[in-house]
């Protein structure tokens, strides 16, 4: 086979991921979002009634909505998971492309090891230290350090994999397999903690540290007047939870589907090669 | 299908990098260009400068996929 049938493949297999994935999300994502969306508006019409109160000019007008909360909760989100889906679908084909015929794994168990790599290095990983966050969790002047160390962490999770593979496959013949792939794991945990605790919490950063005091995340804290009683619930923890759970679990079904979906395409083409060979062979003869 | 016949058609079927090469760099851009413009144009770096076409698009997704969003 050829690098064109895996690519091509990948974005096929990928594309169905996502559809998957759009699918989970409008079930298990949206409600979510929208409850967040909910509490966002809710606090900024709190602030607002709390500085013109205060004597400040009423801030003018509400941000101007360029795609409807309609097409983005419906077509965005999808085209969004389709596409992430047909993106890491030609990652996932380039990495399996090189690994193919290399090691002792049948393809569409290959495909899922792979798969699984994808899940853990450029999504598990970092989701721990930075884990993905509805809106209104997350300041506006944050984003771009934001950006650059979750890039970061997805950065270093593949560096460290591509290191524990090298060190497995330097200590293979020694310790045995088993050992081997052990070891390797100890090396990718180590150097993601090393990681983790290197980098900065997101209520670290100065922006935050002015405002909010050091913190270790930048999920909104009750509003409170000058007695510091609540004049407005900080965020939701339930609304939190239920949508990094659903965040993590589209991810897995994403990187799952794709994995699968790539062995058996790739299987069912190399079982075909082979047939149309042992007819071309007969014909022949 | 077997396992052993099928890991046998695999190491039969190896891509040679060099050969495949082009298809292998067209991945990796398209695959690599794509994840850029789902997860992180128009927010903390933009190539369309100061639109938010994009971004607001794709905003739920973005949260979704646990890229940092606002």
């Amino acid at each position: 086979m050829e690098a064109r049938s895996f690519v091509l493949r990948g974005a096929l297999a990928g594309a169905v991921a996502g559809v998957v994935a759009w699918l989970f999300a409008l079930v298990f994502a949206e409600p979510q979002v929208e409850a967040a969306i909910g509490y966002e508006e809710g606090r900024g019409a709190a602030e607002e009634a709390l500085a013109t109160a205060a004597g400040a000019a009423p801030a003018g007008g509400a941000e101007e909505e360029i795609v409807s909360r309609g097409i983005q909760s419906t077509l965005g989100i999808g085209i969004g998971m389709v596409g992430i889906g047909i993106a890491l679908g030609l990652l996932f084909a380039v990495a399996y492309t090189l690994l193919h015929g290399r090691v002792a794994l049948r393809p569409r168990v290959l495909a899922l090891v792979v798969a699984g790599a994808g899940f853990l290095t450029i999504y598990a990983t970092p989701f721990v230290k930075y884990p993905a966050s509805p809106p209104a969790v997350g300041s506006d002047e944050t984003i771009g350090d934001r950006t650059a160390l979750y890039l970061v962490m997805v950065v270093g999770s593949l560096v460290f994999l591509a290191a524990a593979v090298f060190v497995a496959r330097l200590v293979r013949e020694r310790l045995g397999t088993w050992n081997a792939v052990l070891v390797g794991g100890v090396v990718y945990l180590a150097l993601s903690a090393i990681l983790m605790t290197v980098l900065p919490g997101l209520g670290e950063l100065t922006i935050n540290v002015v405002e909010n005091g050091p913190r270790v995340t930048e999920t909104p804290l009750p509003l409170r007047d000058a007695s510091g009683a609540i004049l407005y619930p900080g965020f939701d923890a339930d609304v939190l939870y239920d949508f990094r759970v659903a965040s993590f679990a589209a991810q897995a079904l994403l990187w799952g589907v794709l994995g699968l979906v790539f062995g058996g395409l790739v299987e069912r083409r190399l079982a075909r090669g082979e047939s149309a060979e042992r007819t071309a062979e007969t014909t022949s003869a | 299908m077997t396992t052993a016949g099928a890991v046998a058609r695999a190491r039969a079927t190896t891509v040679s990098a060099s050969e495949t090469l082009p298809w292998l760099v067209s991945a990796l851009l398209v695959g690599l260009v794509l994840y850029y413009f789902i997860g992180i144009d128009e927010g903390a770096v933009s190539v369309f400068g100061d639109t938010s076409y994009i971004h607001e698009l794709v905003h739920d997704a973005r949260h979704f996929l646990g890229f940092p969003c606002h």
